[in-house]
């Protein structure tokens, strides 16, 4: 197989755009995605400071840097979860990675900071740990945004992540969920912007990305995530992409440019009647916020049920 | 020829098959799914492989729910 650009040998080939690259196109391909995602949702400005949510894993090590590359004042937030030897290890991988380039990485421990990890926090709302995990990381990656001056919040959510979602949103009509969908999520009173300047890219492709361009990445999953309702419709969408390349793009941007916008109005009721949450301040339109309440419950201090 | 997988690690040793493809189709792996590293180099599905490569069949699939 030939480099579609160079017609050097490939190294890559990517079904969904019939093309085979070698390792210096495949890098420029990557790059030249995020720069068009960035571009098409006017995601981030030249000056803006953005914060980097990673994980030590492929997708956001490889986002910081192709943020770096294109020029972004791009620093990192590492977020310790508590999840065994995993987290441990994810730790040293974003540690290491932010070491290696002498890029700023901040770190917040849930158990540090919060007074519990994941697996009991999952434990004490009797829900499956990617619950606890998602909420948790919303609201440090909003609060470390916000209390540190960045503007934006990038996360390393790719077309695959974005595809699986959207299929499961779809499959049950989650017309606020569906609404709020989207490479660019607002800013709002309390909430910084969030941005996916991953969209354009897939897994595969970031994988490849890092192995190309030397990123240590942690290849272990997540064990909490194990057989996870996520992964299932990943799965289901490569078993469609492996018959019919392209499918997971075109149903992905199709709903970005013909059907978000149907959607858009049922995201905005759900974040219109808001207020500051009175244990830390974030915008809730609860009593107190779900962050807080499923805090209570995973320290025992008030036995209150969480609702997300 | 010895084939790595990944979580949790694990060698096989099989006969080589002629291309990547044939291997992946073997070891029944969606190819969107993994990527497939011969000799510590990146290989297109189309690559031949021989009885001495090392190929390190590494998943792609990550996350949990958002």
């Amino acid at each position: 197989m030939k480099c579609r650009r160079c017609r050097e040998p490939a190294v890559i080939d990517v079904r969904r755009h019939n093309a085979g690259f070698c390792a210096a196109c495949f890098t420029r391909h990557c790059a030249e995605q995020v720069r068009r995602a960035i571009e098409d949702h006017d995601m981030i400005a030249a000056d803006e400071r953005v914060l980097v949510a990673v994980s030590g894993g492929k997708d956001s090590l490889g986002l910081w840097q192709l943020l770096r590359e294109l020029g972004y004042d791009a620093d990192g937030l590492y977020v310790g979860l508590g999840i065994g030897e995993y987290s441990d290890r994810s730790g040293e991988h974003a540690r290491a990675f932010a070491e290696r380039k002498g890029w700023p990485l901040l770190e917040v421990d849930l158990r540090t900071t919060f007074g519990f990890d994941i697996p009991e926090a999952s434990k004490a709302i009797h829900r499956v740990p990617c619950s606890a995990c998602g909420m948790s990381k919303r609201h440090v990656f909003n609060d470390a945004a916000r209390s540190n001056g960045y503007d934006v919040l990038a996360t390393g959510h790719n077309l695959d992540d974005e595809a699986a979602v959207l299929l499961g949103n779809v499959l049950r009509w989650d017309a606020g969920y569906l609404g709020r969908q989207h490479p660019i999520l607002a800013a709002a009173p309390g909430f910084v912007r969030k941005v996916k300047p991953l969209v354009r890219l897939g897994e595969r492709e970031l994988a490849a990305y890092c192995v190309l361009t030397g990123i240590d990445y942690i290849i272990e999953e997540c064990p909490m995530a194990a057989g996870n309702r996520h992964l299932g419709y990943k799965e289901l969408l490569n078993e469609i992409e492996e018959r019919s390349p392209g499918t997971k793009a075109a149903f992905l941007f199709g709903f970005i440019e013909r059907a978000h916008e149907r959607f858009a109005g049922d995201a905005v009721d759900e974040r219109d009647d808001l207020h500051p949450c009175p244990e830390c301040g974030a915008p809730t339109p609860a009593d107190i916020c779900a962050f807080c309440r499923l805090r209570a419950r995973a320290t025992r201090q008030i036995p209150v049920r969480v609702e997300t | 020829m010895k084939v790595v997988l990944r979580n949790p690690r694990r060698e096989l040793e099989v006969p080589a098959p002629r291309t990547v493809a044939q291997l992946l189709t073997n070891l029944e792996v969606v190819p969107e799914s993994v990527l497939v590293i011969r000799n510590d180099t990146l290989a297109t599905r189309d690559e031949h492989l021989c009885e001495d490569d090392v190929v390190e069949i590494r998943p792609v699939v990550s996350g949990g729910a958002q």
